[in-house]
């Protein structure tokens, strides 16, 4: 386990160096440096040149990207060219991946937090009439894009039941007061449609995933061995099926984590909530490139190690992995 | 060739006789009734897409700015968007887009670049293995979809530059104004990222046929790698390509029209499900006007549906169950 720890450990810079360089390299492809796009028709040749040494945008590629790595590590994304003009990329991402990461948080724990007991009771139904019924619904529930559901979902209950806020973002809690007394914590009501429309496609998944491998430890020989020896089928369940059953589900963390966040770049920009998504939309409608650079990096970056945390999960629960990637190396 | 039945009943985990493996393959999925549903959506999908230069009652691009914003009707049987376009029409060349993403998506990433990939790391081994399995790390570990805007955001004015240039002093012309520009900057950065998954299933498949007593034959006979890949190895891992296509084709095509929503994909005014949806979105823009979304939302959902189903039912099949 040491040694394998070790080694994923090594390549995790390695890896972070070549995605950020490649990242850095294909921004820097787009049509003019942010800065003659700031500056727009009216420019003087010799100010743009000392502006672009002070910027670090002077040059080859490596030079430049070496500048904005160091900058980077102090918190210096930049500034914004057109979104918000003078403002740095950090003071517009910063609250932004806060809102974010709750919405995120939120989606990915209900992700599992239904997905798993839903995936069991799907298995549990197998070869029963619903059987069909469960596993094309939660199909169906996985395949048909947020993009469509959301503006219908939203006229239901925002304009003709006047139900919810039609968008925006007001914090995770709203205190519900009884008699101005007591006060009882409350999920705000503008998370609803948010987190519905990033959840219910994840967990279907996850669901899905849950039943075909319940189904497929239900074959196993070492359950039919807790069965004959005469175990009751409660602890079949829960000591033999349930625990082999979650071994693919840590696999799958990535994988939704990876899809609750592209379906928050949609849900935030369809609701208006100030998040990472909603910006992203806005730099590329308005190729501000320092803000895409920034949040394609952070993601990555993050991206990198949560599947490094999985997989090293992975490696934790299921010896046979440790095992076969030594002996592939 | 009885190796590769043999093989092949490894992986379907069932007996294949002399019969023919496709035939097999298809008279098992053509007993499930949803499959076949699917199929026939996506061929009607297709064929329209195919067809409409010829069934499209408009062109995508004739506005009619005295009938904008209209419901259904005799002259438009569909209703028109806000430019007065027949939104049928639009719809019949949205489907064109899709035809020319996927296929062209799952030609160059799918099949081509992923299963070559796929065969030589796990036939070659060694540091080819190491390179390529790195390299898919790298790209699987990205998040794909701000991956795909950053390229797309970047690269597609460059693209445009160099169709402008190849319209200008090439026999080439028209293909600026086809789109084509934004055709090879959605597909080309797809490409990219599905060639991962291919090339990972092929791989592990490989790695098993390559220790088998057939390979070894036609090593010993002196059979290159090009050849024994060719001969020996492909029609052994046919069936995971097709499993590995018919899981990928709805994300792929899923992917663009995300993509042309989040305005990075197909520009206008080629048209797109993507610009069609994001048109038609907003609760208000819904409350007034739902056909604009309901138009692309009802294809597209059938479209991804389908696609969804029918992955589900091939991977049965082949996986025996």
């Amino acid at each position: 386990m040491g040694a394998y720890v070790v080694r994923r450990l090594l390549f995790l810079p390695v890896t972070l160096v070549i995605v950020s360089f490649v990242t850095f390299a294909i921004a820097r492809f787009g049509p003019g440096d942010p800065l003659s796009v700031a500056a727009g028709q009216l420019r003087d040749p010799e100010v743009l040149e000392r502006a672009r040494a002070e910027k670090g945008l002077d040059g080859s590629v490596f030079e430049q990207y070496g500048k904005w790595v160091r900058r980077a590590f102090n918190g210096d994304f930049g500034e914004s060219y057109s979104i918000q003009r003078g403002r740095t990329v950090r003071e517009l991402i910063m609250p932004r991946m806060w809102v974010s990461a709750q919405l995120n948080l939120i989606a990915i724990v209900l992700v599992f937090g239904i997905g798993i007991p839903l995936g069991l009771l799907a298995a549990w139904f197998q070869g029963r009439w619903l059987d069909p019924l469960i596993t094309t619904t939660l199909l169906g529930l996985s395949a048909v894009p947020v993009l469509v559901v959301i503006p219908p979902v939203l006229w239901l209950f925002a304009i003709k039941l006047s139900l919810l806020p039609v968008g925006g973002w007001d914090g995770v809690l709203e205190i519900y007061w009884i008699a101005d007394v007591i006060a009882i914590p409350i999920p705000d009501p503008h998370l609803y449609i948010p987190i519905a429309a990033m959840t219910i496609p994840g967990f279907a998944g996850v669901a899905r995933l849950v039943r075909v491998t319940a189904l497929q430890v239900q074959l196993e020989d070492y359950v039919r061995t807790a069965r004959a020896k005469g175990l009751p089928e409660r602890q079949v369940a829960f000591r033999h099926v349930l625990p082999n059953s979650m071994l693919p589900v840590v696999t799958a963390i990535g994988l939704s984590l990876a899809g609750v966040l592209e379906g928050a770049f949609f849900t935030e920009t369809l609701l208006g909530i100030p998040g990472i998504g909603s910006l992203t939309f806005a730099a590329v409608v308005s190729r501000d490139y320092d803000v895409i650079l920034a949040v394609t990096l952070i993601l990555a970056a993050f991206f990198i190690v949560m599947n490094l945390v999985t997989d090293l999960t992975y490696a934790r629960v299921d010896p046979r992995v440790r095992v076969g990637a030594a002996a592939r190396v | 060739m009885t190796a590769i039945a043999g093989e092949l009943a490894a992986v379907s985990g069932a007996a294949l006789r002399s019969r023919g493996q496709y035939a097999l393959f298809w008279s098992r999925l053509r007993r499930k009734r949803l499959a076949m549903i699917s199929l026939a959506f996506i061929g009607l999908f297709y064929g329209v897409a195919l067809f409409a230069p010829v069934i499209a009652p408009y062109s995508y691009t004739e506005q009619n700015l005295d009938r904008g914003l209209e419901g259904p009707s005799a002259d438009y049987l569909l209703g028109t968007d806000r430019l007065g376009r027949d939104l049928m029409s639009r719809a019949m060349y949205s489907a064109r887009t899709t035809l020319i993403v996927t296929v062209a998506v799952l030609v160059s990433g799918g099949l081509v670049i992923g299963n070559t990939l796929g065969l030589l790391s796990g036939y070659r081994g060694g540091w080819v293995d190491g390179a390529i399995m790195r390299a898919g790390e790298v790209f699987s570990s990205l998040p794909g979809l701000p991956m795909l805007i950053l390229i797309n955001a970047t690269f597609s004015p460059r693209v445009r530059e160099f169709t402008g240039w190849l319209d200008d002093h090439t026999f080439l012309s028209g293909l600026t104004t086809s789109g084509f520009a934004s055709y090879l900057t959605v597909f080309g950065a797809l490409s990219l990222f599905f060639w991962v998954g291919t090339a990972r299933l092929i791989r592990v498949q490989v790695l098993q046929l390559r220790e088998r007593e057939f390979v070894l034959a036609a090593q010993a006979l002196g059979g290159g790698t090009a050849h024994i890949i060719r001969r020996h190895l492909l029609p052994n891992v046919a069936f995971l390509i097709i499993l590995q296509l018919s899981g990928t084709l709805g994300v792929v095509a899923g992917t663009e029209i995300a993509l042309t929503w989040f305005g990075v994909g197909i520009q206008p005014p080629t048209p797109s499900f993507g610009g069609m949806l994001f048109e038609g979105s907003g609760a208000r823009t819904f409350a007034a006007h739902p056909h604009l979304l309901l138009v692309p939302g009802l294809i597209t959902s059938g479209l991804l549906f389908a696609f969804a189903l029918l992955g589900d039912a091939v991977n049965d099949v082949i996986r025996g169950r």
